[in-house]
């Protein structure tokens, strides 16, 4: 099970900062009145089921939504249409698996706006994409097309691409839809490794056990901001029906909070012979 | 096969058609991965009505019409990204009206019934050496376009809002190849015809796709197969005297067809091969026991 430790150092020095923020697209708003802060080292888990706004929310700091009140800043800077160099890696669900390049030639996009004006890397960007797949342990399948590698094994190469220019705020989208267990818990090991090593984390997700249960911040989100604080202090039935819109149960195993998604059962009952 | 070989305008028109065939299968490769194998068809139309417009309003056709397709491009890429609006919707809302007005143009002033044929349809034999040098020019400033924004199209070719993210100035880079691709397509229009053009844009990219998984050997295969199928054809106009854009097409889609069968046949062998040496190891499993 992982438990996040907290770091040594005070974080107090904010990286993004968005203000009364209303955004959307094509003129329909999606979050309204939003606002928060995210502190240089934290790892952030924006929480909420589908349609809630929470990609939205990632993809605000992004600069790729239309705002339509408030400001957003990423280390100072407004980002109001520009769109920022921060690490990102997107949903898997959208990636088009057939495109024709291998792992290598992926995790090398990271590195695209160095001199770009050649159809060739230089060594020392080859050194760096070469040092980053050997760190994520995909150093040995560089040469394989994206669609012959596992779930695990493409998430590790996206997270690579978006490492590879050392960015210092990084967005994931739903890191760990889609894969089985083993490897949800070696991305999230993953992610927490980066974050010792001041990497601020901020990504979405909507499992609430497997994931947000187990961050040092959930921000829950559905149409606004519902709650934003530790897992243990926010998850409570009123935050969880007012971010999911049902009921929740809240129980408590070992330190942690766990809850019952959807305590219902399916399927006929049994009957006594 | 040397006989039309004496022919000046053939020798002319075997160079244009094989320079037209490689210059759409390199642009091909990078429209058929962006999922919009539509638009060389779109745009023809496009380029057709700004041609007409040009011819109208006396500007140089080249520049009239590359100019219009380049608006047009850029018209279907911002209605595309607009989520209310399919890109193949916006493709073809804004073609056809623009072939409507080039054939509203050419039923009101009827001057050239004749060109109306060849520009549908290909016509080599009115291939001059003005048109020569024109496709000689777009097809080196193509390969120079793709040569220094090798990085930049790869990337906003695979995501291209991720790559803006990345620092990839993806307008400029979707307005420099909708420029490109209006050229590419104004130069393709005398030999292939605005009906021609889509499959020649298209078939080389996806002959090549079957063929590999690498985005480089797919760039150099898809020129490949698009200059022999622009070579094939041309000589198979001559010979059996049909216009010059339906028989590279032709040669194009018997060539899919063969290469489509090859790949399926291979597959089914491998797939039968390993069926059968798991069922050998699997007997002898049984034997042991």
């Amino acid at each position: 099970m992982l438990h996040p430790t907290p770091h040594e150092y005070e974080r107090t020095e904010s990286i993004v900062e968005i203000g009364n923020v209303t955004c959307g697209y094509d003129g329909s708003p999606v979050l309204k009145n939003i606002s928060l802060t995210i502190n240089r080292g934290d790892f952030v888990g924006l929480l909420g089921p589908s349609g809630s706004g929470k990609t939205t929310l990632l993809r605000t700091i992004l600069g790729a939504v239309d705002i339509y009140e408030g400001e957003v800043s990423v280390e100072g800077n407004q980002v109001s249409g520009r769109k920022r160099r921060i690490g990102y890696v997107p949903q898997l669900e959208t990636i088009d698996w057939n495109f024709p390049i291998t792992v290598e030639q992926l995790v090398m996009m990271g590195r695209t706006s160095k001199r770009w004006w050649t159809p060739w890397y230089q060594a020392n960007d080859r050194e760096l994409g070469y040092h980053m797949m050997e760190r994520l342990g995909i150093s040995d399948i560089a040469g394989r097309h994206i669609r012959e590698i596992s779930g695990g094994q493409q998430q590790r190469a996206f997270l690579a691409r978006a490492l590879v220019s050392s960015p210092k705020l990084l967005l994931l989208d739903e890191p760990t839809s889609g894969v089985d267990i083993k490897t949800r818990d070696e991305v999230m090991h993953l992610l927490d490794d980066l974050n010792h090593q001041d990497v601020t984390v901020i990504m979405t997700t909507h499992e609430i056990n497997a994931v947000a249960a187990h961050l040092p911040r959930v921000v829950c989100v559905n149409g606004e901001i519902v709650d934003d604080g530790a897992p243990n202090d926010i998850f409570t039935p009123d935050v969880l029906k007012r971010t999911y819109n049902a009921d929740i149960l809240v129980t408590e195993y070992m330190g942690m909070k766990l809850v019952a998604e959807s305590p219902h059962f399916f399927g006929q009952k049994d009957h006594d012979h | 096969m040397f006989t039309p070989l004496q022919y000046e305008f053939f020798v002319r028109g075997l160079i244009v058609a094989t320079l037209v065939g490689g210059l759409c299968g390199l642009i091909g490769v990078y429209i058929v991965l962006r999922r919009m194998s539509y638009i060389g068809h779109g745009l023809a139309h496009a380029i057709f009505g700004g041609a007409v417009t040009s011819y109208v309003l006396s500007i140089n056709l080249f520049i009239g019409a590359s100019v219009w397709g380049f608006v047009s491009a850029m018209l279907i890429n911002l209605a595309a990204k607009k989520r209310r609006i399919n890109a193949d919707a916006a493709i073809g809302i804004v073609t056809t009206a623009s072939f409507a007005l080039g054939v509203a143009l050419i039923s009101r002033f009827k001057t050239f019934t004749r060109s109306f044929d060849a520009a549908l349809f290909g016509n080599i034999l009115g291939i001059t050496n003005n048109d020569l040098i024109a496709i000689i020019a777009v097809s080196i400033i193509a390969a120079i376009v793709i040569f220094i924004g090798y990085k930049y199209l790869l990337f906003t070719t695979f995501e291209s809002e991720v790559a803006g993210f990345y620092g990839v100035p993806t307008p400029w880079v979707d307005a420099a190849f909708s420029l490109l691709l209006a050229a590419v397509i104004v130069v393709s229009l005398q030999v292939l015809g605005v009906t021609m053009i889509a499959a020649a844009v298209v078939i080389p990219p996806v002959v090549a796709q079957l063929l590999t998984n690498s985005f480089n050997k797919m760039l150099i295969l898809s020129v490949i197969i698009g200059a022999l199928c622009g070579l094939g054809g041309l000589y198979v106009s001559f010979y059996i005297d049909v216009s010059s854009g339906a028989s590279v097409v032709l040669i194009s889609a018997l060539v899919f067809i063969v290469v489509l069968a090859g790949t399926t046949l291979k597959q089914r062998i491998s797939s039968s091969r390993l069926r059968k040496s798991n069922h050998h190891h699997s007997s002898q499993e049984l034997d042991i026991h």
